[in-house]
């Protein structure tokens, strides 16, 4: 068996691809479940630097029982004008399990971010991001697309390569989570802790506020949710036992 | 400052071993207990890591006074009415007399330990932020504090150079624990008023912690006694380790 960690061998996923993979996969799974037990706390969304049970929501998520509760005792003015932003007291006992889902979420997020930069160290340094996921132009004409497109959603998936010769919509695809989704998800994650954005408020303005931050990163969620369904159909589609032979040992089909 | 050079490198190293499972004498008994939990030695990684990279004691964002929000009261809203807890009749006779006869012990490693009246506290140069507080929920809000840096008091004490942390006891049955960083962060504050009135006591009267770079469930309401100590306090089954928080949350 020759070793596949050599560059130029472009039929099969190298080593480090195969690795960085299988961490990133199973820290967005991770990060994904305890991702949404956070917002189960408190499944609303907002604009902004604040939002909270007393201000108007953007969009009211109905996954937990914490969804549009009335549990407040009767609201009281901080100041005397008729505007005036007010208080009052919580007096209902509300689903939150985030003493454990916040800790395995940031957990979690070492095991991507650590392996997720030198996986892009990699990536740009082999010359992996140029060569397999960046289109080449003959690809890139309207008609070849149009082809890519129309294939694809009649699922006529062709049968995998076990390795990294794409094919377009699986550069964008790929290209868009690598380069685009998870970057953001880091960022938005970011810039919603108190002592990071103490550090670096620029992430602050960068979003829009803290409230903005979630609701993007609420939304990056959303877009990999999409991804890891159609990632997996497609997987299936194009023979799931080899594809997942060729990820997890190189092995060519 | 020298003392937090020392703090950022013991947590660092500690942080290592504890996510690495090893145990450096003579430097985990300063510093949060992982106790072998898998989501503690995260949160044990993640301390280390801010304490090294990020830089000392940066400001968290202060806004002005249209920008103050409707800002809700959640865990414990009153403390007087929770029969459970022994300090619960305590707090109801403060309450009645306007917390006249309430004192805050300063107590440990302090050349002047004493007894802290309301008044005593006002009597020192006040400071007034307006700040954004951060739920672990996920919800903001923010509120206008006025109080006096924890810094200032705990110089009014005399407190000793050997300090490593400062642990906190609530009306309400918590304590918890922050290290000299957060202490003597310029807006740590002990808070009496929000939003130009007296604290209320929903929002923690007559005295709440204010620490602006973790997350609200830090910033303790009730207080009812400090203690400076030179090692970790993780205040057992009334801290957060324990019950299954993480201890540091400034995420």
């Amino acid at each position: 068996m020759s070793d596949p960690d050599i560059n130029t061998d472009d039929t099969r996923h190298t080593r480090w691809v195969r690795i960085s993979h299988w961490i990133v996969a199973a820290s967005f799974l991770t990060l994904a479940v305890s991702g949404l037990v956070i917002l189960m706390a408190h499944p609303r969304l907002y604009w902004g630097e604040v939002g909270n049970d007393l201000t108007p929501a953007l969009i009211e998520l109905p996954i937990s029982r914490n969804f549009q509760h009335d549990g407040w005792s009767e609201r009281e003015r901080f100041f005397s004008d008729a505007n005036s932003p007010v208080t009052s007291s919580r007096t209902y006992e509300i689903f939150n399990q985030n003493g454990w889902a916040r800790s395995l979420h940031f957990l979690a997020a070492w095991l991507l971010v650590v392996p997720g930069a030198l996986y892009f160290l990699a990536g740009i340094f082999t010359g992996h991001f140029w060569r397999h996921l960046v289109p080449r132009r003959d690809e890139l004409n309207l008609r070849a697309i149009g082809q890519e497109v129309h294939k694809h959603l009649r699922l006529l998936i062709r049968a995998g390569t076990g390795g990294p010769q794409y094919g377009l919509l699986q550069k964008c695809a790929y290209g868009l989570v690598v380069f685009v989704a998870f970057p953001l998800a880091v960022l938005t994650g970011l810039a919603m802790s108190p002592a990071i954005t103490a550090a670096y408020p620029m992430l602050l303005d960068l979003f829009g506020g803290y409230q903005s931050a979630r609701t993007i990163h609420f939304f990056d969620w959303v877009f990999l949710m999409m991804f890891l369904l159609i990632h997996v159909v497609m997987i299936i589609k194009s023979g799931f036992k080899r594809q997942i032979r060729a990820m997890t040992f190189g092995e060519r089909p | 400052m020298k003392d937090k050079k020392v703090t950022r490198r013991k947590a660092l190293i500690t942080g290592l071993a504890a996510v690495s499972g090893l145990h450096l004498p003579g430097c985990s008994k300063d510093l949060p207990p992982s106790y072998g939990n898998l989501l503690r030695m995260g949160d044990a990684f993640t301390y280390a890591a801010h304490r090294t990279l990020l830089p000392g004691q940066s400001l968290a964002r202060e806004y002005s006074h249209k920008d103050i929000t409707s800002f809700p009261a959640i865990g414990t809203i009153d403390p007087g009415g929770m029969d459970e807890l022994d300090t619960s009749e305590a707090y109801r006779r403060l309450q009645s007399g306007a917390f006249a006869d309430w004192r805050l012990p300063i107590e440990g490693l302090v050349a002047r330990p004493g007894n802290y009246s309301l008044a005593d506290i006002k009597r020192l140069p006040p400071q007034t932020q307006i700040t954004r507080h951060t739920c672990e929920e996920g919800w903001s809000a923010i509120g206008e504090w006025t109080g006096v840096p924890l810094s200032r008091l705990l110089d009014a004490a005399g407190i000793l150079p050997t300090a490593r942390f400062v642990t906190f006891y609530s009306f309400d049955g918590w304590a918890d624990t922050l290290d000299m960083l957060d202490v003597l962060h310029p807006q740590t504050l002990l808070a009496y008023g929000m939003n130009g009135k007296d604290l209320s006591v929903s929002h923690g009267a007559p005295l709440r912690l204010r620490i602006e770079t973790q997350l609200g469930y830090k910033s303790m309401k009730y207080l009812q006694r400090i203690v400076v100590g030179d090692a970790f306090d993780d205040g057992g089954e009334l801290g957060h380790i324990q019950t299954g928080w993480s201890w540091y949350a400034g995420i």
